[in-house]
């Protein structure tokens, strides 16, 4: 959309390997514009939740480097599960990342408000945890994790345990999210149908040991709806990136 | 009948037969009351001897609500020790172990040769009591959700807000479970050591009246005194449960009524 973008975090041939001597990444590139809406695809075992965990900081790369052009800002993380503290309502849940940086109190008081109102929880800001629905509690991460404002957010598969209805719904509230807000979002999904409908750009990664088998840019422009959803053009990119992903994984399931 | 009025009339109604049976045994049977006193004389002598009994029941309500206290404290303390460093957990956790498995029957007597009594049975209700705390509040407080841990390290946590703000909160179910079975057995801990103090003769707690009491034959105060304990013990138990939920009851499984 605005092409010539700065870099926000660029990985140079990052490899991890675990204690247990499970390489899970090997040579890993990824450069990623500010703005930008990349996906991360690939079957479980890849190593892109491991790829994003080392971007976040939660991880350190055995090889290779992180780096950031602009500085390391605060990232936002949403987990695949909400992720929520069961013992605190909503309001103190949204608040955590203020309350642990020590911030003011009627400041991040409108902070919470206005992350809870974009996620629209506005009304649930008293409700404990355990008291909403699976899709309601991802709204409540998601606005945890943009209540400290990052220019950077990574998602872990966040929508890959709700229905279809709440994942769709979800996935148009995070386009319009991201619309509106005008973050960057490196998003970690195995959904071809998913990563297609949400991304400007999808990168197909091979498991074992992780590393880029190629990226596929998809142009349709923003905002999609279920018109794109239904749309010929969206089914062809699907076949595509599909193709690249039996491409990436050698063949075999 | 409602699920209520059967699960308080049922015990009730089980007690009332077993009363009525004792009675009869002892009626029929003509058994003096040195071999078995009915109902009927057990709970006079509950209300002849109440003024003794009463204070007694006192001594050892105090040494089993201070044993828990301190049990309390040294359960939950040690844990958060354990927790913060594996060098002292992996140097003290067995001899913790080893204090809970040592009956304290048998260390009663050495404790009473060391400390002066009333401090020797409080040690002995502590020491039984504390274990449980211990032993469950570690296992809360390793058992925080991962994710959890990994989000307060993406806002960079201090270690206390860590403990405090996710560790402790999280381990407060387990917390509690311990707790509830600490107050009974600070109970048990503290009747033990009277007992076994009871012969030096100093002691003034319950189970001290049941131990003379035994030695004089003087059966139905035996048996009033074992049944105040046993509400002691009733009393405890609730009152810690009821402790839990009021702690627990907006968000965790445990608290919850289940809707169907």
């Amino acid at each position: 959309m605005n092409p010539p973008a700065s870099e926000i975090v660029s990985l140079r041939s990052v490899g991890k390997t675990f204690d247990s001597g499970t390489v899970a990444l090997g040579g890993f590139d990824l450069a990623v514009r500010a703005g930008e809406f990349v996906s991360l695809l690939g079957p479980s075992g890849c190593g892109k939740s491991t790829a994003l965990r080392i971007i976040a900081g939660l991880s350190a790369p055995t090889k290779g480097a992180v780096q950031w052009p602009e500085g390391a800002g605060q990232t936002g993380f949403v987990f695949q599960e909400p992720t929520l503290m069961p013992w605190a309502d909503v309001a103190a849940n949204v608040r955590l990342p203020l309350t642990l940086a020590r911030s003011d109190g009627a400041q991040a008081s409108a902070a919470v408000a206005q992350a809870l109102q974009r996620v629209g929880l506005g009304e649930f800001a008293t409700a404990f945890p355990r008291e909403l629905s699976g899709g309601m509690k991802m709204r409540a991460s998601i606005a945890r994790a943009l209540v400290t404002e990052p220019q950077l957010l990574l998602m872990d598969e966040p929508f890959a345990a709700l229905d279809e209805i709440t994942r769709f719904k979800l996935n148009n509230d995070l386009l319009a999210l991201w619309q509106a807000l005008r973050r960057t979002v490196i998003f970690v999904t195995h959904s071809v149908f998913e990563s297609v409908y949400l991304s400007q750009r999808i990168v197909v990664m091979t498991p074992r040991p992780g590393r880029v088998f190629t990226e596929v840019a998809i142009p349709a422009s923003y905002p999609r709806d279920e018109r794109f959803r239904t749309s010929a053009e969206y089914a062809g990119y699907c076949r595509t990136v599909s193709e690249a992903l039996g491409r990436a994984m050698g063949g075999a399931s | 009948m409602s699920e209520r009025t059967l699960r308080v009339g049922l015990p009730i109604l089980v007690l009332a037969l077993v009363v009525l049976a004792w009675h009869l045994v002892v009626h029929v049977f003509a058994i003096p009351p040195y071999v078995l006193p009915g109902p009927g004389l057990v709970l006079a002598t509950l209300i002849g001897d109440g003024a003794l009994l009463w204070q007694s029941l006192l001594v050892t309500l105090a040494t089993t609500f201070e044993g828990f206290i301190l049990a309390a404290i040294g359960g939950i303390g040690l844990a958060i020790l354990f927790s913060q460093s594996r060098v002292v957990e992996y140097s003290l956790y067995p001899y913790a172990v080893i204090l809970q498995v040592t009956p304290v029957v048998a260390i009663a007597p050495l404790l009473l040769v060391y400390l002066p009594q009333p401090l020797a049975v409080l040690a002995c209700a502590w020491i039984v009591a504390f274990f449980p705390v211990l032993a469950n509040t570690t296992l809360g407080l390793a058992s925080v959700d991962h994710n959890l841990i990994a989000l307060f390290e993406l806002y960079k946590a201090s270690r206390w807000q860590l403990l405090w703000n996710l560790k402790l909160p999280s381990a407060l179910p387990q917390m509690l479970a311990g707790l509830r079975i600490a107050g009974g057995l600070s109970l048990i801990g503290a009747v033990v050591a009277e007992i076994a103090a009871g012969s030096a003769g100093a002691g003034s707690g319950l189970a001290y009246r049941i131990a003379e009491s035994g030695y004089r034959l003087n059966i139905p105060r035996m048996f009033a005194a074992l049944l105040l304990l046993s509400l002691a013990g009733v009393a405890v138990f609730f009152l810690l449960s009821a402790l839990s939920h009021l702690v627990l009851r907006r968000w965790h499984e445990s608290a919850l009524k289940r809707e169907r």
